[in-house]
């Protein structure tokens, strides 16, 4: 694969609490290219977000801690937020929207002097200038009677107005990498298209790479270009998202897929019986197995390998091994080759 | 059709002071049969929690009526009402987390409607709390802990064994499964499923996430502004939506499908909900309506049938859309 606009590799994060060493992220490769779409899925605790805040730097150190791994913007190192030179990527380079626009803005705070501050700290603005630019901001990400809305406070706004506002200040500093964890869960619907309408024409006019962090299956279809599926710390199918779709090649994700409501009336939805992994002491092999209808003896012995099911889909599941028996509904390539 | 719970005309509004008021629920009319699901879906201060409280009592009502298997509830209940209806008439709530004492174990969580009901004394209780427990997937061993040791979906199965455990007639499901991961909220849909055919349930199923609210229900209810606007068999009213808000809500709703979302139109509605306080005269949808005429903003247009369902909507009034 030639380099990337953003490249991480093997991160590992963990957190020490009172039952002992949480191991969050254990090992997690991605890249996104600009112009492109990578979500990241998966369900509660699954690591997802913390991947992303130890990118930015969010990660509080005591008690969380970064154990390897690197994340390369255009081939400059900048895990934890901060470039190899000395520079801040936060907020300039790499924006960051969150899941809940009521807490994630600053009560005390106008809309405009927030919007306005990333553009003060990272770009030199005056403030005259900085607020003139949250105007236009504002009515960028299209709410209406900007110059008015920029003086109220984050109390005054609906969840939908604020989730713009937040998108405003991410984009303020036109970064290359927009990262949004979760920017529709506390929406209605309506209100969800019309934010990810938004994001899609905003990447369309920046050509900025957005990776998207969701439990969501219908935002990932209706937004994502590629696909990286989560589960207990690590990503267990990355693809295309029409591979991940409708060749999904891990039991995991099949299961998602399973667990949810199809075309047909009153059929019985499959869950996924049971729950996640303890992280204090992650399993030695497949960390799926206990709640997989197709466990091999070798998936509690061995970590599974990273297999290539085709050129940009992975999985990692010991079914994709040429002498494994494959399940029907698992596609996977004639000739596989793996890569550790 | 003689339904189990009968709503006419029923009014919640919530005095602001200075004569402003909150039309949370105005002038709702629905009939649930016996051993029907009936989804209510619509956005968040539609008033759709509202009117599932307002019907078991937890608010008063403001103006009309509520009947129970032909009986008139009380507008307002006293203590000794809520004894009486609530052994007939649960609700499960809509967030496992703060919905549950923290401070009682998760046994007196269970079995509190029994006693309080006296249905059972102490140890006929704890029997039953032990059987709800194994029926809702959890175990005898989990008796004597407490919420916070419990997961999102367990602590909702507790929440539905605490309700189902007086052996309700109808049962109100306020989000029951918002707050729940993908591969859990089919565990607990499941299961209600399962409790609802065993039991003989009248569910009123309120939540927001369309697709599962089509799967679990026999007919739809689409709230808007306090209001019902659509009410049909839930197929019906997913696949081939007539009011049009309940077609923009539907096509909002993204689906698990890579392609059919390329093919997609965008059907972006413009601006969000209005405030319930100062409640537009006409059609509450005409100022965000693609369809608008002239006559939707000066007429309230009332639920009429529509190709065997129950439509509010002047589009319809000549029976066919215009």
């Amino acid at each position: 694969m030639s380099a990337q606009l953003l490249e991480v590799r093997n991160l590992k994060v963990e957190f020490d609490t009172y039952g002992g060493i949480v191991q969050a992220v254990r090992g997690v490769d991605f890249s996104v290219d600009a112009g492109r779409t990578l979500a990241i899925v998966g369900e509660s605790g699954c690591g997802k977000s913390v991947t992303v805040q130890a990118i930015m730097g969010l990660i509080p150190r005591p008690p969380g801690r970064i154990t390897a791994g690197s994340a390369q913007l255009r081939g400059e190192s900048v895990l934890g937020g901060i470039s190899a030179g000395g520079k801040e990527i936060r907020g300039a380079e790499i924006g960051m929207i969150f899941q809940d626009p009521m807490s994630s803005l600053n009560p005390t705070m106008t809309i405009g002097d927030q919007i306005a501050e990333p553009l003060v700290v990272h770009r030199g603005y005056s403030q005259a200038q900085a607020l003139a630019r949250a105007v236009e901001l504002l009515e960028l990400v299209r709410i209406p009677e900007a110059e008015r809305r920029a003086r109220q406070y984050p109390f005054e706004f609906s969840g939908g107005m604020l989730q713009r506002a937040m998108i405003a200040m991410a984009i303020a500093c036109k970064p290359t990498v927009l990262i949004a964890d979760e920017p529709t869960t506390a929406l209605d619907v309506t209100i969800q298209a019309q934010i990810l309408d938004l994001l899609g024409d905003l990447q369309q006019e920046t050509g900025m790479a957005i990776i998207l962090i969701t439990h969501d299956l219908g935002v990932v279809a209706r937004m994502a270009d590629e696909v990286a599926v989560m589960y207990a710390g690590e990503i267990v199918e990355r693809g295309s998202v029409d591979d991940v779709f409708y060749r999904p090649a891990h039991p995991y994700t099949l299961g998602l897929k399973q667990a949810m409501p199809g075309n047909q009336r009153h059929e019985l939805l499959r869950p996924i019986e049971g729950s996640p992994p303890d992280l204090f002491a992650p399993p030695s092999g497949c960390a799926y197995t206990a709640r997989c209808p197709h466990a091999m003896k070798i998936c509690e012995a061995r970590h599974p390998l990273r297999f290539q099911v085709s050129a940009q889909h992975e999985s990692l599941c010991w079914l994709q091994h040429a002498q494994a028996p494959r399940p029907p509904q698992l596609s996977a390539a004639d000739a596989l080759e793996s890569r550790t | 059709m003689s339904g189990l719970v009968r709503i006419n005309e029923l009014v919640r509004y919530f005095d602001l002071g200075k004569g402003q008021r909150v039309h949370a629920v105005d002038h709702v009319s629905l009939d649930i049969a016996e051993r029907e699901v009936v989804g209510l879906v619509g956005e968040s201060g539609s008033g759709k929690s509202t009117l599932g409280k307002t019907l078991l009592g937890l608010h008063d009502k403001t103006a009309g009526t509520v009947t129970y298997r032909g009986e008139e509830l009380p507008a307002r209940y006293h203590p000794k009402d809520f004894q009486r209806f609530a052994r007939r008439m649960q609700m499960i709530f809509q967030d496992p987390y703060s919905s549950l004492n923290p401070r009682m174990t998760v046994g007196e969580i269970i079995a509190e409607g029994l006693l309080l009901n006296r249905l059972a004394n102490a140890s006929e209780a704890r029997g039953r709390t032990v059987d709800w427990l194994q029926r809702v997937g959890l175990n005898a061993d989990h008796l004597s802990r407490y919420p916070h040791e419990f997961s999102g979906g367990q602590r909702q199965r507790i929440g539905i064994a605490r309700a189902l455990i007086v052996n309700p007639e109808f049962v109100v499901c306020d989000e029951p499964i918002s707050a729940l991961d993908v591969s859990v909220q089919a565990q607990v849909v499941n299961l209600l499923n399962e409790l609802k055919e065993s039991l003989g349930l009248t569910m009123l199923f309120i939540a927001h996430d369309l697709s599962m609210v089509r799967y679990i229900s026999d007919r739809m209810a689409v709230m808007y502004l306090g209001a019902l606007v659509e009410i049909g068999p839930a197929d019906d009213v997913y696949f081939e939506p007539l009011h049009p808000y309940t077609q923009i809500l539907v096509a909002s709703n993204p689906e698990p499908d890579p392609e059919s979302e390329r093919q997609r139109l965008s059907t972006t509605i413009k601006g969000e909900i209005p405030s319930p306080v100062n409640v537009p005269e006409g059609c509450r949808f005409a100022g965000r309506c693609p369809h608008v005429m002239d006559v939707c903003r000066q007429q309230t247009p009332a639920l009429r049938e529509v190709q065997g369902r129950l439509v509010a909507c002047h589009l319809y009034d000549g029976g066919e859309q215009k």
